[in-house]
């Protein structure tokens, strides 16, 4: 699984790249590989404003809808419009083509609750441990299914 | 409260073969092996295998079978003959669906009911409450394990490893048969609108069947294919899905099952609920949607008309065969005509969507009598 260096991750599983005072957005390979085939996607318009922790547009697999928690707040520059035509690009390219939408940051100070790749990648190991302990055990462990559950919120 | 959640005989050959596992039903199941696109593709041109042993199966035999069964289900159990298998409903006394099951008839005082894993305790009390007379009513739904192979390469796929002719072998038939030395029910049904069939075998000998079956599929294009799949599949060919389209509170004329509702057979419960919707006639159907704009519709989004809600989707998704996003819901009758556009609210946007008739697909060149049974 590869996690790009120089870009910024969420606990929410989108990564952020900053460039100056933008940042272009969009969901990591983990999370595209949870989510299973991509078959829509919703995003926010031009100008729109969103807030860091909560839901700027959601992406629905054959499966399920999923919400995109902004990872920063910001003002919508630009979207990228390949994907309403093509959500697929998402599964196909995460970390390039498959960039949902770049913005205006309002605070800086936002980027630091962010982890870098070797945290990330740290991070989503972890949920793999606990997802096949969730699998492997037959007790389950209170404190480590509550937090899965948190973690696992946007995957369902 | 925590429930330890059931596994299925093949659950470690899902596990070795990649599988993501979700709960459904009480149970671990496999929802995708590659991704649901290509598993469902691949039962469309090809052939797919599912794990479908979270299915329940009750066994009511004796004296008085037959007249029980005519009892407790919609359908006419005397028509199915020794060997055939039929699409039917259990209804409560409000007429409302207990269960939609597939009846076999395996002996002649024998009935063997596949049923929805969700329902198999629900299933078997009420059978067992309602079944009178000479009979025997049995769970065994913990001894069999169940793999449906289905797709158009499906008969080519099992020919080699049984001695039964499959080409004699009609929709809605079935026979007890040797496949890869494992002894089973072989049935020609399934619950995707492609030709296939549905193998029963001792839950003992699941892993050894799933094994060879893939063994000898693979060069032909078999693949293992999840409940992801599963899903679209069956809501392509409009088939409902217990707990979605069907429940206890819907009645058969609500959801299109009339013609599994055989009013002239000896009296079932819940018939006369049924007679008198007949002649007054229902107040919602079940109809199939397609989105005019993008979006996917899921169940229980509202259905609205001129600032009114006139109904609810049941299952939406988008099909991956069409290209498009396709829906069940139910719709109040005035408003149920192929054609008639209505919006869909998707967390708080309308979208205009269009009644189309239902099936979403058929394959070609099969008549629609012989696809639903009798």
């Amino acid at each position: 699984m590869e996690f790009p260096e120089g870009l910024k991750y969420s606990k929410e599983h989108e990564w952020v790249l900053v460039e100056g005072n933008s940042a272009t957005i969009g969901i990591t390979e983990y999370a595209q590989e949870e989510l299973g085939d991509i078959v829509y996607v919703e995003l926010p318009e031009v100008g729109e404003k969103i807030v860091k922790d909560d839901p700027f547009g959601a992406v629905e697999s054959v499966k399920a809808v999923s919400d995109i928690y902004a990872p920063v707040s910001g003002t919508v520059l630009e979207i990228n419009d390949v994907l309403p035509d093509n959500p697929e690009t998402i599964n196909d390219d995460p970390y390039g083509d498959g960039w949902m939408i770049r913005v205006e940051l309002s605070d800086k100070d936002d980027l630091k609750d962010l982890m870098d790749e070797d945290e990330y990648a740290e991070y989503v190991a972890q949920q793999k441990e606990e997802e096949d302990d969730d699998e492997d055990d037959e007790e389950e462990d209170d404190d480590e299914a509550e937090e899965e559950d948190k973690d696992k919120d946007k995957d369902k | 409260m925590a429930f330890a959640l059931k596994r299925t005989p093949l659950y470690t050959a899902h596990r070795r073969a990649g599988a993501r596992i979700v709960e459904f039903a009480g149970w671990e199941m496999p929802v995708q092996y590659t991704g649901v696109i290509e598993e469902h593709r691949a039962v469309r041109s090809h052939a797919g295998l599912f794990d479908v042993s979270h299915m329940g199966e009750i066994e009511i035999r004796g004296a008085a079978a037959l007249e029980a069964c005519q009892r407790i289900t919609a359908n006419d159990v005397a028509r199915v003959k020794l060997f055939q298998a039929q699409y039917n409903l259990l209804l409560n006394d409000q007429g409302g669906v207990v269960d939609d099951v597939i009846i076999y008839h395996v002996k002649p005082e024998a009935y063997f009911i596949c049923v929805n894993a969700s329902n198999i305790e629900k299933d078997y009390a009420w059978i067992r409450d309602h079944a009178r007379g000479a009979v025997e009513v049995d769970n065994q739904s913990a001894m069999y394990a169940q793999l449906a192979l289905q797709g158009p390469a499906s008969q080519a796929v099992l020919q080699p490893l049984t001695a039964l002719k499959l080409a004699e072998l009609k929709s809605f038939h079935f026979a007890f048969a040797d496949v890869a030395a494992i002894r089973c029910m072989v049935a020609r049904t399934g619950y995707t609108g492609e030709d296939g069939f549905e193998l029963y075998c001792h839950a003992k000998d699941g892993e050894k069947l799933w094994n060879d079956l893939l063994s000898a599929g693979a060069p032909g294009g078999l693949v293992p294919v999840g409940l992801g799949a599963r899903d679209t599949l069956r809501l392509e060919k409009a088939y409902p899905l217990y707990g979605h389209e069907l429940d206890d509170r819907t009645t058969p004329l609500e959801a299109g099952l009339e013609w599994v509702t055989k009013l002239a057979k000896p009296a079932f419960i819940g018939r006369e609920v049924i007679v008198k919707q007949k002649a007054d006639g229902v107040r919602r159907k079940l109809v199939g949607l397609e989105l005019l704009q993008p979006g996917i519709a899921r169940g229980g989004y509202q259905l609205i008309k001129d600032e009114r809600t006139v109904g609810r989707v049941t299952s939406g998704t988008k099909s991956p065969t069409l290209n498009k996003a396709i829906a069940l819901g139910y719709v109040s009758s005035e408003e149920s005509r192929v054609d008639n556009v209505i919006d869909v609210e998707i967390r708080g946007r309308r979208v205009p969507t269009k009644i189309v008739p239902i099936p979403f697909y058929r394959r070609k060149g099969v008549a629609k009598q012989v696809e639903g049974g009798q």
